[in-house]
C-alpha cells in the first residue's frame, strides 16, 4: 500500500519540524524512564533482602543497642538455627571525606549464613599454615587470624583504588578515634544474592575490643531459620521473650528490614511520579500541537488527497500514523538513551540502578498513548475535511 | 533600528491556541523548576533556621551527628563552668546538655516507618535551644512521663496525638502538647525531660550534645581552640548555624541535583516544542514578512522582532508556570535526612526569588526557542517570499 510512503515523504518534507517533535517525545520518555528507573531501583532495594532470614533489633530503633547477651538466648529458640551479629560502624575515609562507604562489623556465625550471597573471590595467604573454623570457608584463614582483618566488595576495592592486604585508615565517628584495617579478602555477590559489593565487613571482636572496651553492643543479630513458613510465630516468640527485659527488640524478616530503609523516603517515590506525570503531559502538549500546525498547513494537500480519491478513513490512517511513528521514534530513542545512561548510575545510599524491563515497555506505550492522543484531532478534521472547503482555502 | 513590535504583539494575540499551547509547555517546565527550588530552599531554610551564629555545639571528637554523639557527665560539667559560656538574666549559664536519640515510628497516611528524634532536654535551659510556642496543649511536667512533640510531624506519626502514649522501653509517655519553634527543623522533634528519658534509653552517663550561648560570639575561634584542646574533653566545638548548615548540605545537594535534573531535560523538550511553534507561525507568516521587509524594515529588526515574539510567548509560559507553582507554598512533606538518621518536615518555599528565576527561564527558553526561526525569518529573499503565494 502506498499509504505509508506518504506518510514518509510527509514526515521528511519538514524534518526540521519531525526532529524537534521527535525529540520532545524522546526527551520526555528519557526523564519518565530515568525517573521511573530510581522508582524500580527503589522496589528493588525494599524487596531484596531475604525472607530466610531473620533481623532482631531494639524496638526504640536501630540505633539503639541490644546486649550481647541476647544471641545465645535467641540461639535457644526453637526453630532458630544460627545468630549471627552485624553492627553498622559508620567511620569515613579521611583521604576521602565526601563520598561515603557502608562498613559492618560481623561475627564468625555471619559467613555461614550469607555464602549463598557472598563468594570470597580474593584473599592473602597466612603466612603460615593455618585452619579456619569449623564451617568457615578455607580462604579466609588471614581473616581469623588477624585481628583487624576486613574483608571489601569487589566494587568498593576498585572505586577506591585499594589493592588485596592493604592497610586503610579510617576515622571513627559513632566509635570515635583512627582505626587501622588490613584487607585480606575480597568479597563478590553470587548471581541472586542479596548483598551489596560497595560494603566492607570487618570482626566483631576488634570493634568489641577498641571500640566498647570488651562489652558486646549489638545493633543488630541476623537470624537464619530452619523453615522459613515459621518466621512470623519465631519473631513473636523472642520479641516477647525480651518484652520486659533491658530492651524490647523488634524482629522481622531480613526483607522487611531492608523496606523499612526504603519507606523512609517517605514521598519521595510519590513526588517522582507526580514529575514524570507531569513531563508526560507537558510533552502531549506540545506534540499536539505540532500535529495540529503540520496537518493545518497542508490543507490544500489534503483536498487533492481526497480528489484523488482517497477515503476519508485512509486520510485519518495517515495523519495517525504519521503522529504514531513521531512518538515511536521519539519513545524508543527516549527509552534506549535512559537504559544506557542510568546503567552504572550510583546515588550513594541506593545500589546502583537499574531500569526494569516493565518500565521501558510502559514508557514505550505512553510514547504511542501520546502520539494516537496529539494525533487524534488532527486527523479527524482532516478526515471530516471536505474537498470544497479544503480547496477553497487560500493560506 | 525600528522593530515591528505592535505586529508581533498582535501577532501572539492573534493566534491564541498556538501562543498558549506553546506557552503551556514552558509554563510546566517553569513550574517543576520552581517546585524542586521551593523544595530545596524550603528544607534548607529548616535546617538554617535551627541554628545561631551564636551558640556553640559540643560533639564528640569526631562524630559526625548527635546520634552519634556522646558528651559525658564530667566533660559536660567541665563545659558548663568555662568563662565564655553567657550567664542569663536568672543568673545561670545558658547552657544546654541533652540526650538524643532517634525513635522508629509508623508513619500516618503511608505504609513504613521512619525514625523521629526524641531529644531529653532540661525545662530550665530549654531557653538555650530555642522557645517553643504550645500550638496545642501544654508543655510537658518536669520529672515526669511527659513528652511533647513538635508540630510539623505530630500528624505525620502514629501516636503523636494529644493524649496519645509512645511506648520506650515498656514504659508509657503521653503526649501533652504540640509545639513550634518559629520554622526549624525542631519542630520534626519530640521533647521530653533528659532526667526521665536517659535512664529509660540507658544513657545515664553520658549525654549526646551540648549546646551554649558564648559571651562573645566574636571569641569563637580562640574559644573551639581551647575546647578542642583540653586534655580533659574529647570534644568538637562547631558554631550552631555552621552545624546545621553541614546536617543539610548532602540532603540540599541531592534535592538540588536532581531538581536541576529534572528541570534541564525537560526544557529541552519544551524548547524543542518552542522552535516548533516558531517555525509553523514564520512559516505561515512568509508573506506578512515580506511585506515587512518591503515597507522598509531591515532583515535584522525582523528577527529582532521575532525573537521578542518568542520571549514574549515565553514570558506568558513563565507566569503560568508560576501560578502553577503557587499553591505548592507551605505545603509540607518529610523525607529522612541521612546525615542525622531522622526524618525532618519541611515546607516547599516559593519565595519571590524562586518566582524570578522561573520568570528569567521562560524567557531564556523562549530567546533560545526563538533564535533559529526568527534568523530564518529574516533571512528569506523578498522575491521568493512573495512569489510564493
Amino acid at each position: 500500500m502506498g499509504n505509508l510512503s506518504l506518510v514518509l515523504v510527509n514526515l521528511g518534507r519538514n524534518w526540521v519540524r519531525t526532529l524537534l517533535t521527535v525529540g520532545s517525545v524522546m526527551v520526555a520518555l528519557f526523564l519518565f524512564c530515568t525517573l521511573g528507573g530510581v522508582l524500580d531501583t527503589l522496589k528493588a532495594a525494599a524487596d531484596s533482602g531475604s525472607r530466610e532470614r531473620l533481623a532482631t533489633r531494639n524496638a526504640i530503633s536501630l540505633t539503639q543497642w541490644l546486649p550481647g547477651s541476647y544471641q545465645q538466648r535467641i540461639a535457644m529458640v526453637p526453630g532458630v538455627q544460627r545468630v549471627a551479629v552485624q553492627n553498622w560502624f559508620g567511620a569515613r575515609d579521611p583521604q576521602d571525606t565526601r563520598s561515603f562507604f557502608a562498613q559492618f562489623a560481623v561475627d564468625p556465625n555471619f559467613w555461614p549464613m550469607y555464602t549463598k550471597d557472598l563468594e570470597i573471590v580474593q584473599w592473602t595467604n597466612p603466612p603460615v599454615q593455618l585452619s579456619v573454623p569449623a564451617g568457615q570457608d578455607p580462604h579466609m584463614a588471614s581473616y581469623f587470624a588477624e585481628k583487624n582483618s576486613c574483608i571489601v566488595g569487589a566494587g568498593l576495592l576498585k572505586k577506591k583504588g585499594w589493592h588485596l592486604g592493604q592497610t586503610i585508615q579510617l576515622a571513627g565517628t559513632i566509635f570515635p578515634g583512627t582505626w587501622d584495617f588490613k584487607i585480606n579478602g575480597v568479597y563478590a555477590n553470587r548471581p541472586g544474592g542479596t548483598w551489596r559489593d560497595d560494603m566492607m565487613l570487618f570482626r566483631f571482636d576488634y570493634l568489641s575490643e577498641k571500640g566498647m572496651g570488651g562489652q558486646n553492643f549489638v545493633g543488630v543479630y541476623k537470624l537464619a531459620i530452619a523453615d522459613p513458613s515459621r518466621s512470623a510465630p519465631i519473631a513473636k516468640q523472642i520479641d516477647a521473650m525480651f518484652q520486659n527485659s533491658d530492651a524490647a527488640t523488634l524482629t522481622e524478616s531480613e526483607q522487611a528490614f531492608g523496606a523499612g530503609f526504603v519507606s523512609m523516603y517517605g514521598n519521595v517515590p510519590f513526588a517522582l511520579r507526580v514529575i514524570g506525570l507531569a513531563v508526560v503531559f507537558t510533552i502531549l502538549l506540545i506534540s499536539a500541537n505540532t500535529m495540529v500546525t503540520a496537518v493545518r498547513e497542508r490543507t490544500n494537500e489534503i483536498g487533492v488527497l481526497k480528489t484523488l480519491g482517497f477515503s476519508d478513513g485512509a486520510v485519518f490512517g495517515m495523519v495517525l500514523t504519521e503522529a504514531a511513528v513521531i512518538a515511536f521514534g521519539g519513545g524508543v530513542a527516549g527509552a534506549v538513551l535512559a537504559f544506557l545512561a542510568v546503567r552504572g548510575a550510583n546515588l550513594g545510599i541506593l545500589p546502583p540502578l537499574t531500569v526494569a524491563w516493565s518500565t521501558l515497555v510502559a514508557g514505550i506505550g505512553i510514547a504511542l498513548v501520546i502520539g494516537a492522543v496529539s494525533g487524534l484531532i488532527p486527523a479527524l478534521w482532516a478526515s471530516r475535511l471536505r474537498i470544497v472547503d479544503a480547496l477553497r482555502r487560500v493560506d | 533600528m525600528a522593530i515591528p513590535l505592535v505586529y508581533n504583539v498582535r501577532n501572539v494575540i492573534q493566534r491564541p491556541v498556538g501562543t498558549l499551547t506553546t506557552a503551556a509547555g514552558i509554563g510546566l517546565t517553569v513550574a517543576i523548576l520552581i517546585a524542586a527550588l521551593a523544595l530545596a530552599i524550603g528544607f534548607r531554610t529548616t535546617l538554617v533556621t535551627t541554628g545561631s551564629p551564636d551558640k556553640v555545639v559540643i560533639l564528640r571528637k569526631g562524630a559526625d551527628s548527635e546520634i552519634s554523639s556522646g558528651v559525658g557527665r564530667d566533660e559536660v560539667e567541665i563545659l558548663r563552668a568555662l568563662p565564655d559560656v553567657a550567664i542569663g538574666p536568672d543568673g545561670r549559664p545558658e547552657f544546654s546538655a541533652e540526650m538524643v536519640v532517634v525513635s522508629n515510628l509508623k508513619r500516618i497516611g503511608q505504609p513504613g516507618s521512619s525514625n523521629v528524634t526524641l531529644r531529653g532536654v532540661d525545662l530550665a535551659s530549654i531557653g538555650v535551644r530555642a522557645t517553643p510556642q504550645m500550638v496545642e496543649g501544654r508543655m510537658f511536667a518536669p520529672g515526669t512521663d511527659e513528652v511533647v512533640v513538635g508540630r510539623r510531624i505530630a500528624p505525620r506519626f502514629e501516636h503523636c496525638a494529644i493524649g496519645d502514649k509512645i511506648v520506650f522501653q515498656n514504659r508509657p509517655f503521653t503526649v501533652v502538647g504540640h509545639f513550634a519553634t518559629g520554622g526549624s527543623s525542631l519542630e520534626s522533634e519530640i521533647w521530653g525531660d533528659a532526667n526521665v528519658l536517659m535512664p529509660v534509653m540507658h544513657r545515664e552517663n553520658a549525654y549526646q550534645v551540648a549546646l551554649f550561648r558564648m559571651k562573645d560570639p566574636s571569641r569563637f575561634d580562640a574559644l573551639k581552640r581551647l575546647i578542642e584542646r583540653d586534655p580533659r574533653l574529647g570534644v568538637q566545638a562547631d558554631r550552631e548555624d555552621r552545624f546545621y548548615t553541614e546536617q543539610s548540605a548532602a540532603l540540599t545537594v541531592v534535592l538540588s541535583t536532581v531538581g536541576v535534573f529534572i528541570t534541564v531535560i525537560m526544557s529541552v523538550g519544551a524548547l524543542f516544542g518552542a522552535a516548533n511553534t516558531m517555525f509553523a507561525s514564520i512559516g505561515a507568516r512568509t508573506r506578512e514578512i515580506a511585506t515587512l521587509l518591503v515597507l522598509g524594515f531591515r532583515p535584522g529588526a525582523i528577527m529582532a522582532s521575532f525573537v521578542i515574539e518568542s520571549v514574549l510567548i515565553g514570558l506568558i509560559g513563565g507566569v503560568l508556570g508560576c501560578l502553577i507553582a503557587l499553591p505548592i507554598n507551605g505545603i509540607t512533606t518529610s523525607t529522612t535526612n541521612f546525615q542525622s538518621f531522622s526524618e525532618v518536615a519541611f515546607a516547599f518555599r516559593v519565595t519571590p526569588f524562586t518566582l524570578l528565576i522561573g520568570m528569567v527561564f521562560a524567557a531564556g527558553m523562549g530567546l533560545v526557542g526563538g533564535f533559529l526561526p526568527a534568523l530564518r525569518a529574516s533571512r528569506q529573499s523578498l522575491a521568493a517570499a512573495l512569489r510564493k503565494a
